[in-house]
């Protein structure tokens, strides 16, 4: 792997950049890997990454269906943060935080991570009980997170409107100031480049189609697109469609899929210092690097594979962008889109072996795990390396779901009285 | 270029269809100018020989108008109408200019001409596409620190506004037959023959007037006369039809599923002095039996080095400005094209008084009686010549000018270039509504292929061959939508002749030869983005494949024009250095919205007050009167607590709380859901809902009731009251009020379908005033009729039906703060009299109002929970004290076999205990977590937190409950809740704080 620096873009300068090579090679499939990984997001290729860089194990082989990268991972509002409430929540939110602050050297690639602070607001009474019971525990998790008050928070976010009269005023809000955004594209290709460097095959173009496992139920390839590959373990990665796939070794998963939308403005000066985001007045936003304001939507209210939502649902959530920033009014509309996300019951990832031996699961990110993604590489990778979870991902289970053993982060969003 | 003078040096006399007679007066970087009524900024300012008019995002090169319409990607300017109206990145070219407009130049600093962002430019070399993926990465801290401010800074266009906008926005839901999108020579065609049908017609169109490109297509003939007074007098004759909507300034912007359009209308930002009643743009979101697409084509730039020189422009453009707004937009002009249509600006341009300096055209051979026409002209055409290069730099000087093979260089000054490499169509709502492109590989484009909806494409954007075929095709398509929308109606089927002189054959994709291939030079492909052919070939080189991923990689078609211009010319020098055909590469998926659309056009009304409805109590009135704060709840006001003069919040909610236990309270109890469950099975359906057994529950008693979801943990609480054999009153939490009956809905309807069972909402039906305290009963007793309020006649947990001063009253007798107490229901339109009058007995009494924060803290004196603060979702009824409510007789209910789970059913689970501060003052946070020893760094075991807590006068000092693993093997037990500034010494009790003694009848 060329390494990347100022100095060899200085180098390629002067050579009109004509020295630079693939940033990750796309072989021919081999007939066999030792392990599969289903879905190049930042997920897949992340477990492919760690899988070759921390355990060695480098005949493997990440399979997309289209390009990589293409999936969530490049349509999502890239929102990092790790203030969640339950310990397991924290824990591994927060092994992805700490794997972030040194990525891009990792890497060897910018993903351009950025703690500019994620400021959660309270517009009444329920809401400050739900967020000042994370801040708590988050205290006690040693996981940054405090308690502003609206002047404060106006402070924060100049945009922000803590007027009393708003419809939903601002009565408080939780910054987690470590909190930030990174640059989803640059995740995907910086893992797909280290993970190449180190001999991982990512193989685009090349859907799965099946899941073949022998006699004994234990798992021995994929059938793709491009005919039948072996392995002799399968680590499936693919965030909305983890049911279908799984629905092949006969798997039946506790996901929905739901449309998720985002949308960007024309891209303008700086005016927007951090994340913010509310849960009552539903919407989040961040101004990115080129200037665009990112806004996230809510899910679609039905189960869907298509990846467009309906305008009713942009409606809803730049009304709730107006409501808290009457500034933006004027701000237009540059792009929208949608992905689908795996949705489970409690609101948190499954990352765990599964009944079937030799095939691995993680998925049910939802609305929330590009944040996760270099945790959830680190400790998927660990536990096919050693058919066994790490201490960090230990709790989340398939069987979570039967035994009622929740880490329920919905409770967050639990009813009001 | 200061000039303040009603000259336009540029403007031809007799030319174009503006009127001299009407001069306009605008400012543009603070120097005022004057153009005509009808100008757009772009004409206005090209009318002043202005070219320059913006810098680039990432180089900070200068840039000029090159198109005349939505497609810009340069002529980007901030517009503003006082300092709360300033809006950036407007097209400069779509923008209408009226007296006074005040337009400023953006990505500068500090001045137009001299900008020190052009460092970037000259930095060029190092800021290939992505060179920022691959440094700033030293030292680690630096890139949030300092390398990310500077990137910051340098990008970005235009300034956002940093005032509320004064503005309205307005919004119309419409249905119709048909909907036209394009009021071009196809739209106008299929919108007349769709409403000569009878169909009801909307056809909108992004620009002032109508026509399209007949504006600049001065030889085109429709129906025997010109063909822009055709547009305009059938727009005329459509818009005065009963049947039709004419909306210019309409931009369809979304196709979304099953026909539903999305339009942005632009109402305001033209007039010189908009009344102030008038909202500035509306959305109309259109149900359309059929849609007509005729969205017509975008013309492309060629691309050489320094194409991006003010004053090279689109042919079409520069026609435009000629032939409508009568600008001629350079004195000596060269022309660049791989298309015919350049010829017809050329000869236009020539007639109008420019000197045409060369033709180049790539092409071997070009249709002789084009070039017999030049010859005519005068013009010097060089076929299978490609311009090389463009001097100049705010202004282009001059061309450089070779055959495509190689060979002498001729530099040929020139003050402007037109250039043409063909049409792409525009095929980006036929794309949105998911239709498949297929690729034509003659036309070298994507044309639609197989539809997904009910529409059909017309004209340009459907690969139209003429103007006789765009006239043809727009009538079939309007006349078959009219028929598939109204089967019945007999179609009028219409013809009208149509002809033009002009072709559109020929077309260039991906850079022009070039024979100096080698040179370090800037041949733009994207201009806003800075994207150059060369970053293109990077990102194939470094192993970028997918178009999506040159797109990312590059920046290509990302910017605010989304790649009208670029997206085709980037996917042609991919697939070339690919080496593979362009559908292979294929194309990145176009996104609503077509052109951006402001926030508050989307947003419409729903602002401020209206961006959520406010609900109020019949008695809200009453509450204000009384001084009452109140308290968000869901969409609810609820009063909180009712201060009275000098008391701040304890202080009254200590007085409240004191007075209901003392004497009475009232409280407005309005908000909670109400859900009349009725039908021969309304008891087994509650039964199976709730976890609690209610085929015994007689009738006039009264049950509190839990349900769960079906994984067994609490959904909802209430009491639930059987007013007859197979009838029931049910009520919910207040926020659970619409979720309940959703989830009762579907149980009735997936799971117990057998089940005959009714329910209503009766939430806004009944006002409810809850009365407690000892004086309870004694207060109300004078306004009852038909009741016996004796604890035999009526005992606690029953309902009766009687009167309230006259009025139909259901009355509960129950309390949620464990006194002797009522709740009132009366009809909602009697509420407020009712509150009204009880509030002076009450007050007689020595009673008062109280608020939710009282409710709050009676309750917890109780240890009554409420669900969504004392659980949250993974709570069940035996965690909450609640195995009481757990019928164990019964072999079903919603949520049984979730309760059954391991986990559920197991030891160590989170239990609702009762907490006491050990120094008997502090109140502990709300959300605060326990642990049992307080010494350990973190991460700290957590076996707890704190759920509800509050002063309570009555109990002399602070209480609180909490969810403790274990809790109810720890009575007594000392816990610790480890707070910022110090640690908190807990007692674990039980919940009941009040009167935990006396024989409790009321509980
Ligand atoms: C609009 C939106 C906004 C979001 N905002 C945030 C946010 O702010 N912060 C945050 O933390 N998270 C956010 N998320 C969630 C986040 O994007 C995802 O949780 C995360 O990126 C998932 O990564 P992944 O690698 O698991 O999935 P993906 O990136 O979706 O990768 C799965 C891959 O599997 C491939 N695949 C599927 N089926 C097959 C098959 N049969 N064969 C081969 N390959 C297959 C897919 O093509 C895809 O590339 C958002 C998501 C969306 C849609």
């Amino acid at each position: 792997m060329r390494r990347f620096s100022g100095f060899a873009v200085a180098r390629e300068a002067m050579r009109a950049h004509k020295g630079w090579g693939r940033q990750w090679d796309s072989p021919e499939p081999r007939s066999s890997y030792d392990v599969i990984i289903v879905g190049a997001g930042g997920h897949g290729l992340a477990t492919a990454y760690y899988l070759a860089k921390e355990h060695g194990i480098t005949n493997v082989a990440v399979l997309e269906k289209g390009w990589l990268g293409g999936g969530n991972t490049g349509r999502n509002t890239t929102i990092i943060r790790s203030n969640y409430l339950y310990d397991e929540s924290a824990g591994l939110y927060d092994h992805a935080v700490k794997l972030w602050e040194g990525l891009s050297q990792d890497l060897n690639y910018n993903v351009m991570y950025s703690p500019r602070g994620v400021m959660m607001l309270a517009h009444n009474v329920h809401d400050e009980q739900v967020l000042k019971r994370h801040i708590h525990a988050n205290r006690l998790n040693g996981v940054d997170n405090e308690w502003l008050t609206p002047e404060q928070a106006g402070e924060y976010c100049p945009p922000l409107n803590i007027s009393k009269g708003a419809r939903y005023p601002v009565t408080g809000a939780a910054l987690q100031r470590r909190g930030g955004t990174a640059r989803h594209d640059a995740v995907a290709w910086g893992y797909a480049r280290a993970a190449s460097a180190r001999g991982v095959h990512v193989i685009e173009n090349c859907a799965v189609t099946g899941i073949r496992r022998s006699g004994n139920g234990q798992v021995t390839g994929v059938e793709t697109t491009r005919g039948f590959i072996g392995a002799k373990k399968v680590g499936v990665v693919a965030a909305g469609h983890t049911s279908v796939l799984m629905e092949m070794a006969d798997v039946r998963m506790p996901l929905e899929s739901f449309p998720l939308q985002a949308l960007v403005s024309e891209p303008v000066k700086p005016c927007f210092p951090c994340v913010v985001m509310s849960n009552s007045v539903h919407a989040y936003i961040s101004q990115s690097d080129k200037g665009e304001l990112v806004i996230g939507a809510g899910t679609d209210q039905y189960t869907s594979y298509s990846q467009t939502g309906g305008l009713h649902i942009l409606k809803d959530t730049l009304e709730a962008i107006c409501e808290m920033f009457p500034v933006f009014t004027r701000m237009k509309m540059l792009r929208s889109w949608g992905g689908i996300v795996d949705v489970t019951p409690d609101r948190s990832p499954i990352i765990a072996r599964t009944p079937v031996p030799g095939l691995y699961v993680n998925c049910g990110w939802g609305t929330g795990g590009f944040k996760a993604t270099p945790g959830s590489g680190h400790v998927f990778a660990h536990t096919i390396a050693n058919d066994n979870p790490h201490p960090i991902n230990e709790g989340f289970t398939l069987e979570r779901f039967t035994t009622g053993r929740l880490i329920d982060e919905a409770a967050a969003a639990a009813v009001a009285h | 270029m200061t000039a303040s003078t009603a000259t336009q040096p540029n403007r031809v006399d007799g030319a174009g269809r503006l009127t001299p007679a009407n001069p306009v007066r605008f400012s543009f970087d603070g120097d005022t100018y004057h153009g005509l009524a009808g100008d757009t900024l772009a004409s206005a300012l090209l009318a002043n020989d202005i070219h320059l008019v913006g810098r680039s995002f990432k180089y900070h090169r200068p840039r000029g108008i090159l198109t005349a319409g939505p497609e810009e990607p340069n002529a980007l300017v901030g517009i503003a109408r006082g300092a709360a109206r300033r809006q950036p990145n407007v097209r400069a070219t779509v923008q209408e200019i009226h007296d006074g407009l005040d337009a400023t130049s953006q990505n500068r600093w500090p001045s137009l001409t001299a900008d020190v962002g052009e460092v970037n430019d000259w930095m060029s070399p190092v800021f290939a596409a992505g060179f920022y993926y691959k440094t700033f990465m030293w030292p680690k801290k630096a890139w949030d620190t300092v390398y990310e401010p500077i990137i910051r800074r340098a990008a970005g266009l235009g300034v956002a506004p940093d005032q509320p906008d004064p503005d309205r926005y307005a919004a119309r839901y419409a249905h119709c037959d048909v909907l036209v999108c394009g009021g071009g020579a196809a739209g106008l065609s299929a919108a007349l023959a769709a409403a000569e049908s009878g169909a009801s017609v909307i056809v909108c169109d992004e620009r002032a007037a109508p026509g399209g490109a007949l504006a600049f297509e001065t030889d085109a003939r429709i129906d025997g006369q010109d063909g822009h007074r055709w547009a305009t007098e059938t727009a005329a004759k459509l818009a005065a039809m009963d049947n039709v909507r004419v909306l210019p300034r309409t931009t369809a912007f979304g196709y979304y599923a099953q026909n539903f359009v999305a339009l942005a209308e632009r109402l305001t930002d033209h007039l010189d002095e908009p009344a102030p009643s008038m909202a500035r743009e509306r959305l109309w979101q259109v149900r359309a039996k059929r849609v007509v697409i005729a969205t017509g084509a975008i013309e492309r730039h060629m691309v050489f080095a320094n194409n991006d020189r003010p004053g090279i422009m689109l042919a079409s453009a520069a026609r435009h400005y000629l032939n409508h707004y009568g600008v001629l937009i350079g004195r000596t002009v060269g022309v660049y094209t791989a298309n015919d249509s350049a010829y017809a600006a050329a000869f236009d341009l020539k007639r109008a008084g420019a000197d045409i300096a060369v033709i180049a055209d790539i092409r071997d051979t070009v249709d002789p009686a084009l070039l017999e026409e030049a010859g005519r002209l005068g013009i010097r055409v060089l076929t299978h010549h490609a311009v090389v290069a463009a001097g100049g730099k705010l202004r282009v000087s001059s061309i450089v000018v070779r055959p495509c093979r190689g060979g002498s260089r001729q530099v040929i000054p020139v003050d402007a270039l037109i250039m043409s490499a063909g049409w792409t169509p525009s095929v980006h709502l036929f794309s949105q509504s998911r239709g498949k492109l297929r690729f034509d590989e003659d036309g070298r484009r994507f044309l639609p292929g197989e539809y997904a909806q009910d529409c059909a494409s017309a004209g340009a954007c459907n690969g139209a061959a003429n103007l006789a075929a765009t006239v043809e095709e727009g009538l079939a398509a309007g006349e078959a939508a009219a028929k598939a929308a109204r089967p019945k109606a007999t179609a009028k089927p219409l013809s009208i002749k149509a002809e033009s002189g002009g072709s559109w054959d020929g077309l260039m994709l991906g850079a022009g030869p070039n024979p100096e291939a080698g040179k370090v030079v800037k041949a733009f492909v994207d201009f806003q983005n800075d994207v150059t052919e060369k970053d293109i070939r990077l990102a194939v080189r470094e192993g970028f494949h997918s178009i999506e991923h040159v797109k990312r990689f590059t920046t290509n078609g990302m910017a605010t024009d989304q790649g009208k211009l670029s997206n085709m010319h980037g996917l042609a020098i991919a697939a070339e250095a690919l080496d593979r055909p362009i559908p292979e590469v294929g194309l990145t998926t176009f996104r609503a919205p077509y052109t951006p659309v402001t926030f508050g056009t989307i947003v419409g009304h729903g602002r401020g007050a209206l961006f959520d409805p406010t609900r109020r109590t019949p008695m809200h009135e009453s509450h204000e009167r009384a001084g009452a704060v109140f308290e968000d709840v869901g969409q609810w006001k609820r009063p909180w607590y009712y201060p009275r003069a000098g008391e701040d919040m304890a202080a009254a909610v200590n007085r409240e709380c004191v007075t209901v236990r003392k004497s009475v309270g009232m409280f407005d109890a309005s908000t909670l859901g109400k859900i009349e469950v009725v039908g021969p099975d309304a008891a087994a359906f509650l039964h199976l809902i709730y976890t609690n057994p209610f085929m015994k529950l007689g009738v006039g008693r009264l049950r509190y009731g839990i349900m769960c979801r079906e994984d067994g943990f609490i959904y909802d609480d209430g009491v639930v009251g059987r007013i007859a054999e197979d009838r029931f009153h049910v009520t919910t939490t207040t926020g659970g009020a619409p979720r309940v009956l959703n989830h009762m809905e579907d149980y009735l309807q997936t799971e117990f379908p057998e089940m005959k069972v009714w329910l209503t909402s009766t939430s806004e039906q009944w006002a409810v005033i809850a009365l407690q305290g000892p004086k309870a009963a004694e207060v109300l007793a004078p306004f009852v009729g038909g009741l016996d309020l004796s604890k035999e006649a009526l005992p606690f947990m029953s309902v009766a039906e009687g009167t309230f001063a006259g009025v139909p009253m259901r009355l509960f007798r129950m309390s949620f703060a464990g006194e002797d107490g009522f709740e009132i229901n009366v009809p909602g339109d009697y509420g407020r009299a009712a509150w009204d009058a009880l509030h002076d007995k009450v007050a007689e009494a020595g009673g008062c109002a109280y608020g939710t924060e009282t409710m709050h803290v009676l309750r917890a004196e109780k240890g009554y929970i409420i669900v969504g603060q004392d659980t949250d979702g993974t709570v069940t009824p035996h965690d909450a004290g609640l195995s009481w409510a757990v019928g164990k007789a019964k072999d079903d209910f919603v949520g049984i076999r979730g309760l059954k789970r391991p986990d559920l059913a197991g030891g160590g689970r989170r239990q609702l205990v009762g907490l006491r501060s050990k120094d008997g003052s502090t109140v502990l946070d709300e959300g605060a977590q326990i642990v049992a020893d307080p010494n350990q760094p973190p991460p700290m075991d957590m076996i707890g937190w704190v759920s509800s807590s509050y002063w309570s006068d009555n109990c002399g000092g602070p209480i609180a409950m909490a969810l403790v693993e274990g809790g109810f093997d720890r009575m007594g037990e000392t816990l610790y809740v480890p707070m910022p500034d110090g640690v908190v010494e807990v007692e674990v009790r039980d919940t009941n704080f009040w009167n935990p003694d006396a024989e409790s009848d009321n509980g």
